[in-house]
């Protein structure tokens, strides 16, 4: 039975169950709480930990639903598409903000973190949270931190800014939606372009814009950013 | 024409691991994918009909797919117990920032740039088409 219940398949199947019980509870509570990702997350750890089902037996029917990101990355390309022209007026503001944010989060991740006692292991593997999964291990790597450390905080961090990233922007008194959505982007990569491509196409496309250039800016300053900064 | 579009959305992935396996770049396959993906569609090499409907599906359902990166935390649970409050605190610090300075320098730049352009009625009449086309989209999901 148990090994029925932790073989791949199942694990998949449980995950998908899990995601559409969440979207119900959504649905039901109308509380942007339970963001359905993060319920799924939390839902499916509790039941891993309450089944005694090691992670290492999850991770491999995990592993065909995370195949699909790689996939689903290159699938923006059709909504950045779609708002090229926009873009292309915009480039020079859009790549000033971009830079400004880039630099901003690094500087900001690492100041906080510094100022609330972490070490510094976990500094240097928290300062690539704003960016897309591959890139922040990568850098994680690269600088001396834990990449599996800074995979969990870029989840976190996605999650957070796609159930906030919006409110925040609100209250940041930043009226444009371009400039909204590339700063959600910005902040909270992939997981923040979903939230944001609930919001309508043109958002969801300056939010890849975001996700992509803060990649590409973190992945080339981050080494020099925080060396500079005296953490590498 | 479903296989079309996952012969194409997967060819793109191909392409961007190429490249980036070529050039050695630190940027991972799929964002080189994904930009391929999207001038190819700017110059015609694709036809949209090759990719929309998978891409869209794959798009709304993005979030999705983070699921199992997620449970993925249960293998930091030691550090994340012993440095807990650091930890949340800079991510949630850092990401308002981050959208706070992103959002500003965006819109001062652009204020900035809308000012010194000499056309900038008809600019201006174009972004308001913009924030009108997004409205108008918004209004439109809010219907269905």
């Amino acid at each position: 039975m148990i090994e029925w219940l932790t073989s791949p398949v199942t694990l998949v199947a449980v995950t998908f169950l899990t995601f559409l019980l969440a979207k119900w509870i959504q649905v039901k509570t109308r509380l942007p709480l339970f963001q359905p990702i993060l319920v799924t997350i939390v839902l499916l750890i509790c039941l891993l930990l309450f089944l005694d089902i090691p992670y290492e037996d999850y991770a491999e029917g995990g592993g065909y639903i995370e195949f699909w990101l790689k996939p689903a990355v290159v699938a923006l390309g059709v909504p950045l598409w779609r708002q090229m022209e926009t873009i292309r007026r915009q480039m020079i503001p859009l790549l000033i903000a971009e830079l400004v944010g880039c630099v901003a989060g690094l500087i900001s991740v690492v100041f906080f973190a510094e100022l609330f006692g972490a070490s510094h292991e976990v500094i240097v593997s928290l300062a690539p949270k704003a960016v897309t999964t591959p890139i922040a291990m990568e850098i994680s790597n690269a600088t001396g931190g834990i990449p599996a450390l800074t995979a969990a905080v870029v989840v976190c961090t996605g999650i957070f800014g796609s159930m906030a990233g919006f409110q925040i922007v609100k209250l940041s008194r930043v009226k444009s939606p371009i400039a909204g959505s590339l700063s959600v982007g910005t902040a909270a990569h992939a997981v923040g372009t979903a939230a944001a491509l609930e919001r309508g196409q043109r958002y969801g496309a300056f939010s890849s814009l975001g996700l992509t250039l803060n990649g590409l800016l973190t992945a080339l300053l981050a080494p020099m950013i925080l060396s500079l900064l005296g953490y590498a | 024409m479903l296989l079309v579009q996952f012969a194409c959305l997967f060819l793109f992935l191909a392409l961007g691991e190429l490249i980036v396996w070529l050039l050695k770049i630190p940027i991972p396959g799929s964002i080189i994918g994904m930009l391929l993906l999207a001038f190819s569609l700017r110059f015609r090499i694709v036809k949209p009909h090759w990719i929309e409907s998978l891409a869209d599906f794959l798009c709304a359902n993005l979030g999705f797919f983070f699921v199992p990166a997620g449970v993925g935390v249960m293998k930091c649970f030691g550090i994340i117990k012993a440095e807990w409050w650091p930890i949340v605190m800079a991510t949630l610090l850092s990401t308002i920032i981050i959208i706070a300075t992103t959002g500003w320098a965006h819109q001062w730049t652009h204020r900035l740039f809308h000012k010194r352009n000499r056309c900038s009625h008809r600019k201006d009449s174009r972004l308001n088409h913009v924030a009108d086309g997004v409205e108008s989209e918004r209004k439109e999901i809010e219907k269905s």
